[in-house]
């Protein structure tokens, strides 16, 4: 499959700065092309297998970078200026599946008492409610509002059930953020969001970070809590079949209430992406 | 008590069941073994010169490696004797021979799970084929143990190795490394799983 323009014209996460501390040509793998870090007296710069270099930036604790010259704008999120907010960067956890499979899963709320049980659910909660969703027109992207779900320890400051309240923000087809009820402080979000990398069309890199008013526990202790989950994740996403998303309206016809992920396939279709997508006569 | 603990590392994994099988109250102190490699950094190498994770602090003293703390642990803290049958020399003379074989677990099968998991740079064909003959031989002989009604590694209870060898066994398919070929290795996990207190880490398919 070629690279289609909207996956090609997109900034993409290729590691924490700290990962590229004195890189001298550190290989990195990007939409099945082979790229290399060099860090020069603490300038990163990225290079592709002809020796051309891309254009880079450094934003929400990582580096980014991107095969275009002209890129659509990374997208905003003001929440990383806000004061005493702790912004934990969990790494890059390898996954055999198209990131797209693993936007999918995220937005997905009915996987939460199965994959991550009596902590995001509980077995004896598993219907999902209704909610809303909408596409932000001017910014080209899809938020699902107003999800809940009873979650047995929605944090790692959680520290008991609650009915926690969850948006949903899709602003670029391989990035998800959700946002939801801060367990200790009123009328405020915390944030949990993956940045990822496409290496193949069915292989990525999931940079994951969370960024929370948590007076409680260590980074160290944030971390734990969200790799722990997203490598339950991991399993679910590695036993699907087939590895690449399945775009074919005759495929995988949804049957749950996964109104965001019908929504996000319709969006990623009328980009007319292709690159991570499986056809119908793939299949066999 | 105090362990020294990463919550993706099937070696701290083991401790952490032992010390759920035993009831034992203990304190964990998380280590950002990644991405922060906090287990290479100048003061945890003062803990373990080794740089590796587990490690275990108790009465002050410090002891690294897992099988090591399972055994101090067993013997200390297990009235019932049975996880380190220190009673019966030829049953201990089992468990200490597949504690070894255990720790070889950890430079195949853990290795190809830490490549495509956590990225690490080695030769994961090497890794897989390591662990492949190695699960080769832990499933002819858990064959074996049934064939003469035994349902654990060394016998007929559940010792400390089973709890050394369960990990990274459970956790071959984030590493890439197929079951499916070991039938035996199936049902002792089966079996493994049912134990009293036992807890589940992310990565273990239960369901296969
Ligand atoms: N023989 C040791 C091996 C421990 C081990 O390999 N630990 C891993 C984490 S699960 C580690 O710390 N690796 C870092 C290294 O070996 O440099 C044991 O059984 O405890
Ligand atoms: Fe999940």
């Amino acid at each position: 499959m070629t690279l289609d323009t909207f996956t090609r014209s997109q900034w993409y996460a290729i590691g924490r700065l700290p990962d590229f501390d004195g890189a001298e040509a550190k290989p990195v793998r990007l939409l099945s092309q082979d790229l290399t870090v060099s860090d020069k007296a603490g300038v990163l710069s990225v290079n592709d297998a002809d020796g051309r270099s891309l254009l880079t930036q450094i934003r929400y604790g990582h580096l980014w970078t991107t095969l275009s010259d002209t890129p659509r704008p990374l997208y905003d999120m003001p929440e990383f200026d806000e004061p005493d907010r702790r912004l934990v960067t969990a790494g890059g956890v390898g996954v055999r599946c198209s990131g797209l499979r693993c936007v999918e899963n995220f937005l997905d709320m009915a996987h939460f008492p199965f994959v991550h049980t009596d902590i995001l659910g509980v077995e004896e909660h598993p219907s999902v409610e209704s909610y809303d969703v909408s596409m932000d027109a001017e910014k080209d992207e899809i938020w699902a509002t107003k999800c809940k779900f009873f979650q047995p320890m929605a944090s790692a400051a959680a520290s008991g059930g609650q009915i926690t309240e969850y948006k949903y923000r899709v602003p670029h087809p391989y990035s998800t953020i959700l946002y939801k009820t801060c367990p200790i402080r009123d009328n405020v979000w915390d944030l949990v969001g993956l940045f990822i990398q496409p290496v193949e069309e069915d292989e990525c890199i999931v940079h994951s970070f969370i960024l929370v008013f948590d007076d409680e526990n260590t980074d160290t202790g944030l971390l734990h809590f969200q790799q722990n989950i997203f490598l339950q994740d991991r399993m679910i996403l590695e036993n699907q079949v087939p590895r690449k998303l399945p775009l074919d309206p005759r495929w995988e016809l949804p049957t749950r209430a996964d109104a965001s992920s019908i929504a996000y396939r319709r969006w990623l279709k009328a980009n007319e992406l292709q690159w991570g997508v499986a056809l119908f006569n793939e299949a066999a | 008590m105090k362990l020294y603990d990463y919550v993706l590392s099937g070696n701290c994994y083991k401790i952490r069941l032992l010390l759920d099988f035993l009831e034992l109250s203990h304190e964990k102190r998380a280590v950002d073994f990644f991405p922060g490699r906090e287990h290479k950094s100048d003061e945890f190498l003062q803990i373990n010169p080794l740089g590796q994770i587990p490690v275990l602090e108790d009465d002050g003293a410090y002891i690294r490696d897992a099988q090591a703390i399972l055994v101090y642990l067993a013997s200390r803290y297990d009235p019932t004797a049975t996880w380190w049958p220190v009673n019966d020399p030829s049953e201990l003379g089992r468990v200490a021979q597949w504690l070894a074989f255990a720790d070889s677990i950890t430079s195949t099968a853990s290795a190809a799970r830490l490549h495509d998991v956590l990225g690490y740079d080695l030769d994961v064909a090497q890794a897989r084929a390591g662990a492949h003959r190695l699960f080769r031989i832990l499933d002819d002989h858990l064959a074996n143990q049934e064939l003469q009604g035994f349902n654990w590694i060394a016998g007929s209870n559940p010792t400390v190795a089973d709890i050394a060898c369960f990990p990274y066994v459970a956790l071959a398919g984030d590493g890439g490394i197929e079951l499916f070929y070991y039938p035996a290795i199936q049902r002792w996990i089966r079996r493994f799983v049912n134990l009293p207190r036992f807890k589940l880490m992310p990565g273990i398919n239960i369901f296969d």
